[in-house]
Parts: structure tokens; C-alpha cells; sequence
């Protein structure tokens, strides 16, 4: 068992001959991910490292069984990706495109729910469960099968941390970057209500950062419903006020989202918070 | 990023909402020429990107345009919170009876539009939901809807204006969505929305935050942006597509991705250091990214060492080690630099570092403690 993705995802990728599309595309093809069509309008018919490319995701979706979509498609166009994908019946959308503007993604947000499609990121790499399949960017390298999930703001800390786990000998179940924007998918407390589902995850390892209040939340949920012990790292505790530290969803704001105040809630929940990522692993022994 | 009050101000005129009469000068004979043109008595504004202009002295009433040409002459002289004013806005002055509080913003945790307003207008927001939560009120608007007209009356009705102002009220609230809307606005203020004493509505004073990454498609707003706001070197580093915060440490940072770039930050700070920098090279950086990053980091004359922290998944290794060749060939001046290169790519980008004889690490913790250490000399 894992979340989200395993073995049986076949995926459908959109901006698939793109120049990120295709590096990708290919690291995915070779971690044994199940890529089965590509997207791009106007190329429909063209074969691309064995993967038949289609003009839509409805002809992706009718001819090769498609049931997650993947998107690096840029930001102007991105929108419009995840609401095809969501109309031709995908229920798994995960977009790692960055620089949405915030009122684009409200709209997808509320029709993707409407619609029940469950959405991962904008600005997010993907998701990766070791041995199984890679749906997005995390380099599939440093990471194991194992039995730790990790959710994530951010791109870069997450893979600082999967390698940190690897070097200890703790493999991972599955990991899921959710994204650093302040208005997106699956948020820490979807992710952590399917690892407590999850009977191959035993412990779970969560990075947040400065803004917003999610961290405070998920350790509210923490506290009340999780049966598994989460470890977590806070980034930003150098960060200046009303300055927005590269994520769109990154900045403290009228006094709200300050690193101190989520180390603070999560500690409260019992939650080891570590100095810095590679911490990580000594924390969940 | 931010508009200055008069700028937001004609964006909420364009959209039906009406404002004062009167107009931006840059010198001190403009603005008394405003004045003779408005006639009567004027507000002298400052034009400056902070809260608390009032308080600095920065707004000032004249009765006279001799008076409104006195007051521009001080104000223009003026700097507000580091800031220095280089323009006034001339406006007739209002007959005030009431002042109210009227806003559009994004609840990022509700995950839409929500106005808020409030019937204790003309302070700070903050101040009233400090002082008096209960007087705040807000209407969620759903996304794929927008702003209904029942809501306009929900929200006239909870902040019990009078019934003779409601349609006055409907056009600065569709005023006021259609500004956010149109602008791609993160934030719409009117505060405040006063009624004079002739019962109109009116937008004495405005505020206009844009979301930055909606601003390819509005080019009309992404020139009205004002260099002031931000230092010399976040307007380069924009320029290149790079995120970067100007701090006050000694160690120039240089990392991949928003979130390792702040964990970069708080790492050097654990082991002594102090960040000079936050800078996010982002996905995908080319090697001459990579260049203007250097460049602009060691632009700040207190960098004593740089840490570079790539750990690559978009961004691939050796296109880095490449522009960091690139950007040491460019460079006059020489600080000890700390590179630690992990992902994608990494073993090509660790042998291009290898022939240049680089100072390297391999974890996160070495790295930091290199970099404080060189730093120190």
C-alpha cells in the first residue's frame, strides 16, 4: 500500500514535449512509472520515447485508460489543463507549473472540487512512492520503499529529507509535495488523513514554512486524530516580515504565519520539530 | 506588488466608483495650480508605498492654493519610513459624516474572495480587529459565481448603513469586485469609503495590492510600479526571474527552491552565521541564471563567503556548476564560496566543480558550517 500513486497509476502527461515535459517524462519512463499518453495540441499522432501523444486528454483518456494526469504545462495555460483534465474524467490532477496567479487557482480549486478530482500542487514536485511509480520531479534516486510518508511545502526540503531518511536506512512510503502557494490542492491535513489510513506508512514526516496557518491546523489535526508519530521541520525562522521568500504562499502578514508560532502549535501536539532537515531521521528513531 | 493611493484611486474611478476630484503633482507649483483649479479648501497627500502617512505628517489640509503650495513644498522634502516622497496627490477636501471601512481580498485558507467591511472606517484594519473583532464583517464570495447582489445587501445590512445609501453602496461594491477582478488584485481597500454631508459615497483614500505572478497579463499595471518599494538589487534579480530578499547577514546564500532556500538561511544562522541573502534560483535555472545570481549577491559589499545548495530535481546539477564557472571568470572581487551540489545531474556538475577546484560538501550541516567558517576568515 501507499497514497495517491503505486504500480497501477497510468498516467497521461500534459506539456509532455515541452522542454521540462520531455526531461522529465524520460526519468520518470526510466523509474518505471506507467506514462501511457502525452498531451500536447497540435502534435496528437506523434510518438514520443514510445509514448503515443495525443491533441486532448479526453482522446489521452479514451484510448489509453489514463486515471492521473500530470501537468507542466506554463502558467498561463495551466488552468485550462487542470479543468480538461478534470471534464475528461481524471480524478488524480497533479500540476507542477509555478507563478499562478492566486484568483486562477481559486476557481480551479472550487470547480475541481465540485467535481471531486483531487488536485496536488501548483508550484509543487509531485509525488513519488519508491519502488512504484514517480508522478513528478523528485529525483527517484535518493529515495527507498519503506514505511515513512512525507508531506511538503516545498520542493527542494522534501528531497533534503528523503535523502537524509535513505542515508539512515528509513525508506519511504509515499512522499507528496503539496506546493508552496497559498491557495492550492491537497493541504497537510488531507495528506496526513491518508497516511493514518495508510497501513504501509507508520511514521510520518511533515515540512512546513512561514505564512498561512496550515502548520497550526495540522497539528490541531495532529492532536485530535493522528495514531502515528510525525516528526517536522519548519523553514523560515530567518525570514523578515512582509517579505514573500520566493513561494507565492511564503510571507508573514499582519503577524500571522511566523515559524515560531507553528514550531510552537506543533510541539504542542507532541510533534518533534528539528533544527534543521537532516534532524529528520534521528527524530523518528 | 503595490499601487500608490492615487493610482488605485483612478483604477476604482474607472470602475464606477467615485472618487474626490483632483490629481498627482511631482513639484510644488503643480500642486498649488491643482489647488486654484479645484478651488476651496485641499488635502496635500504623500505618495509613499507605507501605512501611517497621517502620522508622519505626510497629509496636511490647506485653505488656500499659497497654503496647498507651502505644504507641498515641505512634504515633497519629506522621507516616510526610509521612503522618500516624490509626489502629492491634490484633492478637494470632503465634508465628512461617517467613515466606513470597505475591502476585497483573498481568505487563502477559505480559498476565496472576501469583502470586508466595517462601519469603524479610517483606521487601520488591524486596529479594529484588535479593538473590536465584532465590528468587522465579511461575505465570502464563491469563485465561479462573484459578488451577488444579495451579498451587497447582507453586508449593507450588517454594518447598518442607511437604507437611502444602499444603491450608492451596490456601485462601489461591483466597483470594487470588478477593480479586484479586472487587476488580478490580491488586495481592493477603500478605507476610507466616507458619506458626506450631501449623502454621497465616496473613496477618500485607496490601496491596491497586485499578484505579482498575474501581472504578464496586465502590462498597463506592471508600470506603474514604483523602484522605491524594493532594493537595487531586487529589481535585477526580478529582472532574471530570481527570488531574492535582501537580509543583513554576511553569508550570501544561493539555493534552489523557495523552501531549502529558507532552510539555507536558518541552517547558517544555527551554526553561528548570519544570512546576507534569501535567494531562490527556482526551477529549472539555466546557467546564466545562475551568473545574475552571483552577480547580485556579491553586489552586497557585507558578503564575507556564499553557500551554494543545490539539491536538484527540476533544476539539473551541471547547468549550475556551469554558470557558477561562469559567473567566477565575471567577478572582480573574490569570496570564499562553498558549493554543495545534489539531484539531478549531480556527478557531471560535481566534476565541472572538481577541474575548478571548489570548496565542496555533501550534506546540508557540513555545508553551513564551511560557509560560517570561511565567512569568520
Amino acid at each position: 500500500m501507499s497514497i495517491l500513486v503505486n504500480r497501477d497509476t497510468r498516467l497521461v502527461v500534459q506539456g509532455m514535449t515541452g522542454r521540462e515535459g520531455l526531461f522529465h517524462t524520460k526519468q520518470m519512463l526510466a523509474y518505471g512509472t506507467k506514462v501511457v499518453a502525452g498531451v500536447t495540441p497540435g502534435k496528437g499522432g506523434e510518438w514520443v520515447e514510445g509514448v503515443p501523444v495525443f491533441d486532448t486528454v479526453k482522446a489521452a483518456v479514451d484510448s489509453t485508460g489514463a486515471n492521473c494526469a500530470l501537468s507542466f504545462v506554463p502558467a498561463r495555460f495551466a488552468p485550462d489543463a487542470m479543468y480538461e483534465a478534470a471534464d475528461a474524467g481524471i480524478k488524480l490532477v497533479v500540476t507542477i507549473s509555478e507563478n499562478m496567479p492566486v484568483q486562477d487557482m481559486m476557481k480551479v480549486r472550487q470547480y475541481l472540487d465540485q467535481k471531486g478530482v483531487r488536485l496536488v500542487g501548483p508550484n509543487c514536485p509531485g509525488l513519488l512512492t519508491p519502488g512504484e511509480a514517480k508522478v513528478g520531479i523528485i529525483p527517484g534516486h535518493v529515495a527507498r520503499p519503506g514505511h515513512v510518508g512525507i508531506v511538503a511545502r516545498s520542493g527542494t526540503l522534501t528531497y533534503e529529507v528523503i535523502a537524509a531518511l535513505t542515508a539512515h536506512g528509513m525508506g519511504q512510503s509515499t512522499c507528496v509535495g503539496i506546493g508552496g502557494d497559498p491557495v492550492k490542492g491537497l493541504n497537510f491535513i488531507d495528506v496526513l488523513a491518508l497516511f493514518n489510513a495508510d497501513p504501509r506508512t507508520e511514521k510520518v514526516v511533515m515540512i512546513g514554512e512561514i505564512g498561512g496557518n496550515d502548520e497550526e491546523l495540522a497539528a490541531e489535526y495532529i492532536a485530535d486524530h493522528m495514531t502515528k508519530p510525525v516528526a517536522a521541520f519548519i523553514a523560515g525562522q530567518t525570514a523578515p516580515p512582509g517579505k514573500r521568500m520566493g513561494h507565492a504562499g511564503a510571507i508573514i502578514e499582519g503577524g500571522t504565519g511566523l515559524a515560531a508560532d507553528k514550531i510552537k502549535a506543533l510541539r504542542a501536539a507532541n510533534v518533534k520539530v528539528a533544527g534543521h532537515p537532516e534532524e529528520i531521521p534521528e527524530l523518528l528513531k | 506588488m503595490k499601487l500608490h493611493e492615487y493610482q488605485s484611486k483612478l483604477l476604482f474611478a474607472k470602475n464606477g466608483i467615485p472618487i474626490p476630484r483632483g490629481r498627482v503633482a511631482a513639484t510644488a507649483r503643480e500642486a498649488r495650480d491643482i489647488a486654484t483649479e479645484l478651488g476651496g479648501r485641499v488635502v496635500v497627500k504623500s505618495q509613499v508605498l507605507v501605512g501611517g502617512r497621517g502620522k508622519a505628517g505626510g497629509i496636511k489640509l490647506a485653505r488656500s492654493p499659497e497654503e496647498a503650495e507651502d505644504l507641498a513644498t515641505k512634504i515633497l522634502s519629506m522621507t516616510i519610513k526610509d521612503l522618500p516622497v516624490r509626489k502629492v496627490l491634490v484633492d478637494e477636501a470632503a465634508d465628512i459624516k461617517k467613515e466606513i471601512y470597505f475591502a476585497i481580498t483573498n481568505d487563502r485558507a477559505a480559498r476565496r474572495p472576501v469583502l470586508i467591511a466595517s462601519a469603524e472606517g479610517g483606521i487601520e484594519i488591524e486596529e479594529v480587529a484588535r479593538t473590536a473583532p465584532g465590528k468587522i464583517i465579511r461575505e465570502h464570495i464563491d469563485p465561479l459565481l462573484g459578488l451577488r447582489d444579495y451579498q451587497i445587501r447582507n453586508v449593507a445590512l450588517a454594518i447598518e448603513l442607511p437604507r437611502d445609501q444602499w444603491r450608492a453602496f451596490e456601485t462601489v461594491a461591483r466597483g470594487l469586485y470588478a477593480t479586484y477582478q479586472t487587476c488580478d488584485a490580491s488586495l481592493a481597500e477603500i478605507n476610507p469609503l466616507v458619506i458626506t454631508g450631501d449623502g454621497r459615497l465616496v473613496a477618500l483614500d485607496g490601496k491596491i495590492i497586485l499578484d505579482d505572478n498575474a501581472l504578464y497579463r496586465h502590462h498597463d499595471l506592471a508600470e506603474m510600479r514604483d523602484l522605491d518599494e524594493e532594493s537595487a538589487q531586487e529589481t535585477e534579480a526580478r529582472k532574471y526571474g530570481l527570488s531574492y530578499v535582501k537580509l543583513e547577514g554576511e553569508i550570501g546564500c544561493m539555493v534552489n527552491g523557495a523552501g531549502l532556500a529558507m532552510g539555507t538561511m536558518d541552517i547558517v544562522q544555527l551554526f553561528g552565521g548570519s544570512p546576507a541573502n534569501f535567494l531562490d534560483i527556482g526551477g529549472g535555472a539555466q546557467a546564466d541564471k545562475v551568473t545574475a545570481a552571483f552577480r547580485i549577491i556579491l553586489s552586497d559589499p557585507k558578503v564575507k563567503a556564499v553557500l551554494v545548495n543545490i539539491f536538484g530535481g527540476i533544476t539539473r546539477c551541471d547547468e549550475v556548476a556551469r554558470g557558477i564557472i561562469a559567473a567566477m571568470k565575471e567577478q572582480p572581487r573574490s569570496v570564499p564560496m562553498v558549493v554543495r551540489l545534489v539531484g539531478t545531474n549531480e556527478t557531471e556538475g560535481r566534476q565541472i566543480l572538481a577541474e575548478a577546484n571548489l570548496m565542496t560538501a555533501t550534506s546540508l550541516a557540513d555545508a553551513a558550517k564551511k560557509a560560517v567558517a570561511a565567512a569568520r576568515g
